[in-house]
């Protein structure tokens, strides 16, 4: 039912870009991508800054290795790390390879009625094939922005399509990421763990990308969309001189529309882990608190009233009454 | 804020990447023109109308190659019932002269490096 109501608003998103774009071409080739743009830009800078306004009360690094010892016993640098260096080693194991995801484990009963843990690493392989690809794919579309392209972007795309299958040239990232984002739909589909703890949140930036995906493979393939058209839209959108080429397709409006809508959607989302993986204090702090002792900034400066200055207030009375005191004699 | 000196060189390095393309292109003046076509003289349509093979060229020609090397069937008829001789080199050269007013114009525009030219010699191109 969730997924249903994710894929209703995926449809509809289609629905308007294909009516939209029939009605009225300059909205949805020029308005609609300039304002997405601006409401990324801005929404990610604005939920950045207030997350950078949060303090830190404590330094809370979750670590899984041995930390900085004796000078006999080895620290794991990349899992339990001591300096800004080792941090940034561990940071990087995780955006660029998901370490934390690799640790995933999945329990299962024996037929015995035993619970075990199992490793489960096809989470991580599905979310690192997605992530690349998709970083792949955005990479590959620089050609439609730049003029003249540069040379890393073909290679890019050269390796992209090195099996050279079919015509055009099959790419490796449209495979992986359709797979990819089938695997990671039916997981909470059809796992009824997983189906319980999702939300049309969770469905809808799925089938979001994979409306996208299936479009763009579309425009390849089925109904072949005019390239020199959309990079011409392209560029002129970058240098602010937008002009609407003739030869724009339903389908290539389609495929903008969402691309536009996924990326305004990004900083009200479940999709701002793009820049919460950077500031996660239980990954981005050393794991040093034995040497260097982290104040919090929360602490407010509390009146106290020390047992020293009491003693001192009442020293006459104390001292009066025979009570024995720590501040004299 | 908290640690303003990480988190902000952070984000405008972000903003700087994911604009690159606007600052780049304003800054080098590209023009967003698309590349023109030098058209052979004489002729109105190619082996199928124009919308047709600006779509489906790299399809007609993966085609014929397969036909004519594997099959050995070089003739083609085309939609009208035309005839033609199943050869990039004799058939499509033949009208199309220069590789490089014609093919490479829109390949490189878009970053396409079809493979035609690890068999077949381009021509040198000009009016014979």
């Amino acid at each position: 039912m969730r997924a249903v109501q994710a894929l209703t608003v995926v449809l509809l998103l289609i629905a308007i870009a294909w009516g939209g774009a029939a009605l009225i071409p300059a909205v949805f080739a020029v308005a609609v991508p300039y304002l997405a743009l601006a409401v990324f830009l801005l929404g990610i800078t604005l939920h950045i800054l207030a997350w950078a306004r949060v303090p830190v009360p404590f330094k809370i690094p979750s670590v899984c290795g041995q930390q900085r010892s004796l000078p006999w016993i080895r620290q794991q640098r990349l899992e339990s790390p001591f300096t800004s260096w080792q941090v940034a080693g561990r940071m990087a194991l995780e955006i660029l390879l998901f370490r934390s995801l690799f640790r995933n484990t999945r329990s299962v009963l024996t037929p015995k009625q035993r619970l075990v843990y199992q490793p489960d690493k096809v989470l991580w392989l599905g979310a690192l094939a997605f992530h690349w690809s998709l970083l792949v794919i955005v990479l590959r579309h620089l050609r439609f922005f730049l003029q003249p392209i540069p040379r890393s972007i073909q290679l890019l795309s050269a390796l992209d399509g090195v099996f050279q299958l079919l015509v055009p040239t099959l790419l490796i990232t449209d495979v992986l990421i359709l797979g990819a984002l089938l695997y990671l739909l039916g997981r909470r589909l059809f796992n009824p763990l997983v189906r319980y703890v999702s939300l049309p949140a969770d469905f809808f930036p799925l089938l979001l990308i994979l409306g996208i995906a299936i479009t763009g493979i579309l425009m390849r393939y089925v109904d072949k969309v005019d390239l020199t058209a959309v990079k011409e839209l392209a560029l002129s959108l970058t240098v602010f001189h937008p002009t609407v080429p003739h030869g724009l397709s339903p389908l290539f409006f389609i495929h903008l529309f969402l691309v536009s809508s996924l990326i305004a959607y990004i900083p009200f989302s479940k999709l701002m882990h793009v820049g919460g993986v950077f500031l996660s204090p239980t990954r981005n702090l050393p794991n040093n608190n034995r040497a260097r002792r982290h104040i919090n900034p929360w602490n407010h400066p509390v009146p106290v009233h020390t047992y020293a200055e009491w003693e001192e207030e009442f020293h006459d009375k104390l001292k009066a009454a025979g009570i024995p005191m720590e501040g004299d004699d | 804020m908290y640690d303003a000196g990480k988190i902000v060189p952070g984000l405008v390095l972000f903003l700087a990447v994911v604009t690159f393309p606007f600052w780049l292109n304003v800054a080098n003046g590209t023009s967003s023109a698309a590349p023109k076509l030098e058209l052979p003289k004489g002729y109105t349509r190619c082996v199928e109308a124009t919308p047709v093979m600006r779509a489906t060229h790299m399809e007609l020609l993966n085609r014929w190659r397969d036909l004519a090397v594997r099959h050995a069937n070089r003739v083609f008829t085309n939609s009208n019932g035309q005839r033609y001789v199943r050869s990039l080199t004799g058939t499509c050269l033949g009208c199309h002269r220069d590789k490089k007013q014609f093919c490479d114009r829109c390949h490189g525009y878009m970053g396409v490096t079809p493979y035609c030219w690890n068999c077949h010699v381009a021509p040198k191109g000009g009016a014979q």
